[in-house]
């Protein structure tokens, strides 16, 4: 009997004792009431936080040793600890095959993107639910349902929680898991610091939901200063959250790319590299450069909320333009940091599904790069009217118009597969091909906003936040479902029921559409962004979005249901290849193994090559066991 | 587990914690204020509100705030007022607040009152030093803004704790407007007077049952 | 590649342009004739006119764009499709250089067109298109020298007006006088606000310690919506009222009512300045 099997005859509550979720949440309470109370005695007699009945040092403390509490618990200082006393490194300690192993610290990159995908997942209906409780308030022109201030909260979580989670919404997930797959690894570049990016995401999203406890916030998911820093305690969590997603991101993408550039295996080219590996790639460069800007903006913030310094305040020497250039200078690349792994998903599904080979693979590619290159020239466009330099708004207009050639390309991509395929018509292509339709749109009014005259009208308006959800929800959330729906069959070994699926599609599709294009109409008719009231005018087209809204929100729960039923319920054993694709983790059994690979296979062919006459197999899994046999 | 067992128990599993987050989101937007109606009857009513500088209670000891009398005469901590529509409505304002000053001065003027005047302990004013202002009342969008004036800083006898009682140090200032059709209208204070918030704006300023209210013109 | 398919390949792409063409015939007319005019914002003033104009060729110009794409999806859709279960490779096509050329070529062009256009009208035709410029504007319509000044000043939550040129008289309410050249000189007390006067076209950061400037011209007399359009806190929804724009009589008669309105104040307004630093400066207390 192996220890595994003895391991699971102790009785459930010696099971639950160990380092796993429990213990992180157990010693994350202790924590933060240790650090609460430590930031207390720091804090006596700072008289800027006296009349404020809030103490934003001692909230800062507890968050600090609440997430360090709940790293400990994870058991993320065993292996430090270990080393310093002198025992031999690990990797795989404590991981077994059953299912208690999703609730710890695991360095397996299938599990971590497992964990991923509900982790995210979550988070992402949370974010849902917000929406829908906003289009209930926004039923009416004046405040009804709820008060502007926890309309403003609502808001504002919403739209954090989103970008927080859909930061990491395919690079979590499928980025994990299947990156090593489909480059020939046995596992990531660092997979410690894989199971702390994970582990990072429900400890922010955690302290974003405490912000509601205390008294929530008030800024949007930008956070302007110095709004920011009059905020009520809740802004400490949104501060604190967006630290750790911040740092998060980071790691994902030094890990990321590390893992690419150093990890392919033999015969892996950079022309046979998956088109989504080329996007995950372009990706994380843009969160390792990215990121951490967004980290410093915040912990200004933090040093102004905390330490009284005035960073953005102008009364007292700051600058808000200060924050709103670090914002945005993290800000911009963050949109293409949602957009470019949804390209690589699309282009990834496309071939499959068309039977032909990715038209143009070269071109993808050069978009993407250029894509990740020009991101970090644009963010201006954001501060057209804000009052800054006037002299550079010609320059930021050419380079936000420029972004769009690369992001054409992929359009170009999509229209010379399609050219003369075979197409058929499963629920990730139809899930791909709505992408196009929807970023179609989204990019385009895009161009609206890059544009100085057409921006002093649209600007911070619905326009853009229907331009946004165009490209966000329309393009990167598409892109996810469609990638659940083609890959969930290798991740889970479980068939997902069709018809549901469609249903879900169409539902999804034809309202997400009555939801968003309205908004464009909205904007345009002067209702600007984040308002509890409206003109009355606008009160039929609010209404006609909130009812496509909450259909819109019922797909959701058509997908929940889906999962439900085919993981828990009807469990149809999925096959090992059902989409017939020559992507090299089709290749493997399903569940793919723990090593993934049992030799590091020998890359003999690209992955696209649907059609060609006498390509050979996309790769050779036992390099030399033949030519051993023989000799 | 049968498979419609294991179906049920993840399906009230999810069912359970969704329900859980929910209630934990709605029942934070749910919070507001009891609703305090005018005395009087329509053409013409009478409101009765003061101002304390900390409000002494849970949740928020430090918190400068309205207060609103009940036509039961009781002080009830909320600022949703409940006024008839086409009415004159005259409002008591008892101040215990002393002065912080108006950020924009040009609000020492009282603005949509009748006569454009108030009353400021028994005198008529068209305006008040902005730097004697401690709060003003304001319903921006009917175009009523009244500064209050503050308790001078060395007045003994200060109020500590709401509610505050008459023989305390106050100030009175009474003025009337007029309501026109029915809406929900906000009001609220533009003196920066959030102790300890960067710009005198953050907490009570910008919360509602504090020193931001609705109006419900019925 | 096989013959048939070669055969094949011009009429489809001759079928999916003529399709375009077609559609962009009817569309292009219809979005400058029956849709511009209700395009946003206005034609009250030269500026907003500006930005109409913009939204119209950009419209005209993007729908053919969006109609290309999506007649060549449907079109595949119809066409290119897998009846059936069975799993049949399509033609092994990897690229065509010309085609990628074409397109790389044409996108450039319509996007450094689009720029080269949009700054032409900014900084020249538009005069910065109603847009807030910062304190020192570059681009300055013809007689800025003698723009009357309008100070907005944004404040939690309420938007108030000063004109230096009458006595720094401060309004809660908004009029300019029509055929003059405004100047609005755009500041904070606060938090950032952004001063949205629709009709108008001008939309300005309201940011404390900085003057924006945004020129109008208005061409016609009639009202105009004021929004925040930069989230500013609790009532940052209702920081809305309505302009006019007024003859030079009535805009003079206007001032006058003004300032009498106003005249207790007066005394205590502190005198005319681009920015303004009120006290608190820091926390309150």
């Amino acid at each position: 009997m192996n220890a595994t099997a003895i391991a699971a005859r102790r009785p459930l509550w010696r099971r639950l004792i160990g380092f796993n979720m429990l213990a992180g949440l157990a010693l994350g309470i202790g924590g933060w009431f240790l650090g609460a109370w430590i930031g207390g005695q720091i804090a006596v007699g700072h008289d800027y936080l006296q009349g404020t009945n809030q103490n934003d040092v001692g909230l800062f403390m507890g968050y600090l040793f609440g997430v360090i509490g709940w790293l400990v618990g994870l058991g993320f200082a065993n292996y430090p600890i270990g080393r310093l006393l002198g025992r031999a490194p690990t990797l795989r300690q404590h991981e077994t095959a059953s299912w208690t192993r999703y609730f710890k610290l695991c360095t397996d990159h299938k599990v971590v993107g497992i964990q991923y995908l509900f982790g995210v997942g979550i988070f992402f209906f949370i974010g849902g639910l917000n929406a829908m409780l906003m289009r209930t308030e926004l039923l009416r022109p004046v405040e009804q349902a709820w008060p502007a201030g926890q309309y403003l909260t609502l808001m504002s979580l919403h739209g954090t929680m989103m970008i927080m989670m859909t930061s990491a919404f395919i690079l979590g997930p499928f980025g994990n898991y299947f990156v090593p797959l489909m480059i020939g690894a046995r596992r990531m570049a660092f997979p410690r610091i894989e199971a702390l990016t994970f582990w990072l995401v429900p400890a922010a999203g955690l302290i974003l939901m405490s912000a509601i406890a205390f008294g929530g916030i008030a800024t949007g998911w930008t956070g302007y200063a110095p709004l920011a820093d009059e905020g009520r305690a809740g802004m400490d969590a949104y501060v604190v959250a967006f630290i750790l997603i911040g740092i998060s991101l980071t790691l994902v993408g030094i890990n990321l790319m590390a893992t690419i550039l150093t990890m392919r295996a033999p015969g892996m080219s950079w022309t046979r590299l998956p088109i989504f590996v080329w996007g995950v790639l372009a990706t994380s460069i843009l969160m390792a450069l990215a990121a951490p800007v967004l980290v410093a903006a915040m912990t200004m913030v933090l040093m102004d909320r905390g330490a009284n310094t005035s960073f953005f305040l102008a009364s007292a020497g700051g600058s808000q333009y200060l924050y709103e250039n670090l914002f945005w200078f993290f800000g911009h690349p963050e949109v293409y940091i949602l957009a470019l792994p949804g390209f690589g998903i699309v282009l990834e599904i496309l071939p499959v599904f068309a039977r032909k080979p990715l038209w143009g693979y070269r071109l993808a590619v050069a978009g993407m790069l250029g894509v990740t290159l020009l991101s970090f020239m644009v963010w201006q466009h954001h501060l057209f009217v804000s009052g800054m330099n006037a002299d550079l708004r010609p320059f930021y207009m050419l380079t936000t118009e420029l972004i769009s050639i690369p992001t054409g390309f992929i359009f170009l991509n999509a229209i010379g597969t399609l050219w003369r395929a075979r197409i058929r018509f499963t629920v990730p292509m139809l899930f791909a091909l709505a992408f196009f339709f929807n970023f179609l749109i989204g990019g385009l009014s895009g161009v609206f906003l890059s544009d100085v005259p057409s921006d002093v009208t649209t600007h911070g308006s619905y326009f853009v936040m229907a331009h946004f959800h165009y490209t966000i929800m329309g393009g990167l959330v598409f892109a996810f479902f469609g990638a659940v729906y083609y890959w969930l069959p290798k991740m889970l070994g479980v068939t997902l029921n069709e018809t549901l699926g469609k249903i879900h599609f169409w539902l999804m599709f034809v309202f997400f559409n009555l939801t968003f294009f309205p908004l464009f109409a909205a904007g345009f008719l002067d209702m600007p962004r984040r308002v509890s009231t409206y003109a009355p005018h606008l009160q039929a087209l609010n209404d006609f979005v909130s009812a496509s809204a909450f259909v819109l929100g019922f797909s959701m729960l058509v997908f929940i249901a889906n999962m439900v039923w085919s993981l828990v319920f009807a469990r149809v054993p999925a096959a090992e290849n059902p989409w017939a694709s020559r992507g090299l983790e089709w290749q493997l059994p399903t569940p793919v193994p723990v090593d993934n690979f049992e030799r590091i296979p020998v890359i003999t062919s690209g992955p696209y090559e649907y059609g060609v006459a006498g390509a050979p197999p996309v790769a050779d899994f036992a390099p030399g066991v033949v030519a051993a046999a023989e000799s | 587990m049968s498979r419609a067992a294991r179906l049920g128990a993840v399906g009230a599993g999810t069912a359970f914690v969704a329900a859980l987050i929910v209630y934990y989101i709605v029942s934070f937007l749910m919070v507001t204020p009891p609703g305090v109606a005018a005395t009087g009857s329509k053409p013409r009513v009478h409101l009765t509100l003061q101002t304390v500088a900390s409000f002494g209670h849970e949740p928020h000891t430090d918190w400068v705030s309205y207060l609103a009398r009940s036509p039961g005469g009781k002080w009830v901590h909320s600022t949703v007022l409940h006024v008839p529509s086409y009415s004159t409505v005259t409002v008591t304002v008892y101040q215990f607040d002393t002065a912080t000053g108006l950020r924009n001065p040009f609000w020492g003027q009282p603005h949509g009152t009748i006569g454009g005047t108030f009353n400021v302990d028994g005198k008529t004013l068209k305006v008040l030093d902005p730097d004697l202002a401690s709060h003003t009342f304001a319903i921006p969008d009917l175009g009523v803004t009244v500064p209050l004036k503050g308790v001078a800083d060395d007045a003994k006898n200060q109020c500590s704790v709401a509610p505050c009682n008459l023989s305390e140090a106050h100030t009175t200032v009474t003025f009337s407007f007029k309501t026109g059709k029915p809406g929900k209208f906000r009001w609220q204070c533009f003196v920066p007077c959030a102790a300890g918030f960067p710009l005198g704006f953050g907490g009570p300023m910008q919360s509602i049952g504090w020193m931001d209210g609705y109006l419900m013109v019925g | 590649m096989t013959t048939i398919a070669g055969e094949r390949m011009p009429r489809h792409g001759i079928r999916i342009l003529t399709i375009w063409l077609v559609l962009t015939a009817i569309a292009v007319p219809l979005i400058v004739l029956v849709l511009g005019p209700h395009l946003p914002p206005s034609r009250l003033t030269a500026e907003a006119a500006s930005q109409r104009d913009a939204n119209i060729v950009m419209t005209a110009l993007l729908v053919p764009i969006a109609l290309l794409v999506v007649v060549f999806f449907v079109y595949s859709f119809a066409f290119f499709r897998q009846s059936g279960d069975a799993i049949l490779d399509g033609p092994p096509i990897k690229g065509h250089s010309g085609a990628q050329l074409l397109w790389i070529v044409l996108t450039s062009v319509t996007v450094l067109a689009l720029a080269v256009w949009g700054s032409y009208t900014l900084v020249v035709s538009a005069h910065g298109a109603g847009g807030g410029q910062g304190p020192s504007p570059i681009a300055q319509p013809k007689g800025h020298e003698h723009a009357l000044p309008v100070q907005v000043i944004g404040q939690q939550w309420e938007w108030t007006f000063r004109f230096p040129t009458y006595g720094g008289l401060e309004t809660r309410d908004l009029a300019i006088p029509v055929h003059t050249v405004v100047a609005f000189h755009v500041t904070s007390l606060d938090v950032t606000h952004s001063f949205w006067a629709y009709e108008l076209g001008v939309k300005a950061d309201a940011v404390a310690g900085v003057d924006n400037v945004a020129y109008v011209n208005a061409r016609n007399t009639g009202s105009f919506q004021i929004r925040c359009a930069e989230l500013c806190g609790l009532w940052h929804g209702h920081m809305a009222k309505t302009g006019h724009v007024l003859t030079m009589q009535a805009f003079r008669a206007w001032i006058a009512l003004a300032r009498k309105q106003n005249a207790a104040v007066a005394k205590y307004l502190p005198d005319y300045n681009r920015v303004y630093f009120p006290a608190p400066l820091r926390r309150a207390g």
